[in-house]
């Protein structure tokens, strides 16, 4: 079977997930301006430790191989190492997105000792300045004090996870150079205007040049960093970068959210794209095999505005959520084509126009936070 | 390792098989590589090794004739350098 009819294959969907991510709280330590979930504050229908396992069990049974964790930040949730345990336990393999600020002396070493998990401390800039513009003052140091202690843990090749934004594209060579000092690999993904995203993407996402370069340097290291498949939308550049090259929402990829919500993608946190709740009779297997929403997912998708487009093999049109955040058409280009060919669609949206994401849990801007200048 | 029709083969310990339509996935927990297995019946072989002595004779077992030997060494050749399978450690 060639490598495309695979891809067909995966279009069709599988008999379960084969990467799931499960936002384990909306409660976060940051608040920064790029988050995909809008978090912040705990959501008081969070799921319990009772339900998690649950869900856990139903994940065994459906043979998932691993998770990835996120939130929020998830090590805020008590039973975090509880529901960890558990997890690996029943040989679900576990990766965790981390801002870092939990991970101290003792409890590097605790992970450390266990097997079957993965780290992703989350660092958008090598300093502190490009960093804590996006993420909140203070969250260099955070990261970096997760990753020494890792380090002197002896915990093993963790990751160091880079939304690649248009202030940090300069900044690749360092970050590599940064994993390699650590041991750690290298992961960049996609900034998507989900979340709190849809707010700053246009300030935010990387220039036409830019994605160029992102290109460019993916097809000379990409073998070596890990990018969750997020940039197939360059590949209309010409030569295709490493990975599965196609959308996997609902089909091979889904996001349950802290209060047991089923989403087809973690960038999809909105009405439009729920699938299901895990608390419904059948619970998330139910949700994955017979939701209305994933069953059209698998069918065939129309190229719509895309179909003349001599890249569109390449590309697939890009990211569903992308264009739905920016309101774009879904069946059209992406907002970042490199063609150039949702330019013009972009510059008559009003802002603002566009759908709003599903749920906000930011907390609320105290005048604490952030004081007025005085006469302001 | 050169896998041979007479080489004594067992699925990764570490490895966990899940079917789909397509063949099957199979997960690797030490190198955490996911790998594909394109046809159903590689699936099933693979599945066999460790209730026969050897490759031919599972094989055989699994109904697979004579002229598709060579692919199915190709394929658990492919499959012993990602690891999928490995020779089998005697037991007891």
């Amino acid at each position: 079977m060639s490598a495309k009819s695979l891809v067909e294959e995966m279009k069709r969907g599988l008999d379960a997930p084969i990467c799931l991510t499960w936002e384990l709280t909306y409660a976060c330590n940051l608040q920064c301006v790029h988050c995909l979930s809008s978090s912040g504050q705990r959501d008081e229908r969070e799921l319990t430790t009772d339900e998690a396992k649950k869900i856990l069990d139903d994940l065994r049974d459906l043979q998932v191989f691993y998770i990835n964790i996120g939130g929020g930040e998830p090590m805020v949730r008590r039973d975090f190492f509880e529901l960890l345990e558990y997890s690996v336990g029943n040989g679900i393999g576990v990766k965790f997105s981390t801002n870092g600020a939990f991970i101290d002396e003792e409890k590097a070493q605790r992970l450390a000792a266990m097997d079957y998990l993965d780290i992703q401390i989350s660092l958008d800039g090598v300093d502190a300045a490009t960093n804590d513009a996006v993420r909140g003052e203070g969250s260099h140091a955070m990261a970096i004090r997760a990753m020494d202690n890792l380090k002197a843990a002896n915990f093993g090749q963790f990751k160091i996870s880079v939304v690649v934004t248009r202030h940090n594209v300069s900044q690749l060579d360092e970050f590599k150079a940064l994993a390699d000092f650590y041991g750690a690999q290298l992961r960049i993904t996609r900034l998507r205007p989900a979340g709190r995203g849809a707010d700053t993407w246009h300030e935010l996402h990387p220039t036409n040049a830019q994605q160029r370069e992102i290109y460019d340097w993916l097809l000379k290291h990409g073998e070596n960093v890990l990018t969750g498949d997020s940039f197939f939308h360059l590949n209309a550049f010409g030569e295709a970068l490493p990975g599965l090259n196609m959308c996997g929402a609902g089909r091979v990829v889904c996001l349950i959210d802290p209060i047991g919500d089923v989403y087809a993608c973690p960038f999809v946190i909105h009405d439009e794209f729920k699938a299901g709740n895990v608390r419904d009779e059948g619970g998330f297997a139910k949700v994955w095999k017979q939701s209305d929403l994933f069953l059209s997912l698998r069918e065939p998708q129309s190229a719509g505005a895309c179909a003349s487009c001599g890249a569109f093999d390449a590309c697939q049109g890009g990211c569903m959520a992308a264009k739905f955040f920016t309101g774009l058409p879904l069946d059209g280009p992406d907002p970042e084509c490199v063609a150039g060919d949702a330019d013009e669609a972009l510059s008559v949206i009003a802002r603002g126009s566009a759908p709003k994401p599903g749920m906000d849990h930011s907390k609320p801007i105290t005048l604490t936070r952030k004081r007025l200048p005085v006469g302001a | 390792m050169t896998i041979a029709l007479a080489s004594v083969l067992e699925i990764h310990p570490q490895v966990a098989v899940r079917p789909e339509a397509f063949g099957a996935l199979a997960y690797h927990y030490g190198n955490r590589r996911l790998i594909f297995l394109k046809h159903p019946d590689v699936v099933t072989v693979v599945q066999a090794l460790h209730d026969h002595p050897d490759v031919q004779s599972t094989l055989s077992a699994c109904g697979v004739t004579q002229d598709r030997w060579p692919s199915f060494i190709a394929a658990l050749t492919s499959l012993e350098t990602s690891e999928v399978v490995r020779e089998r450690e005697i037991t007891g």
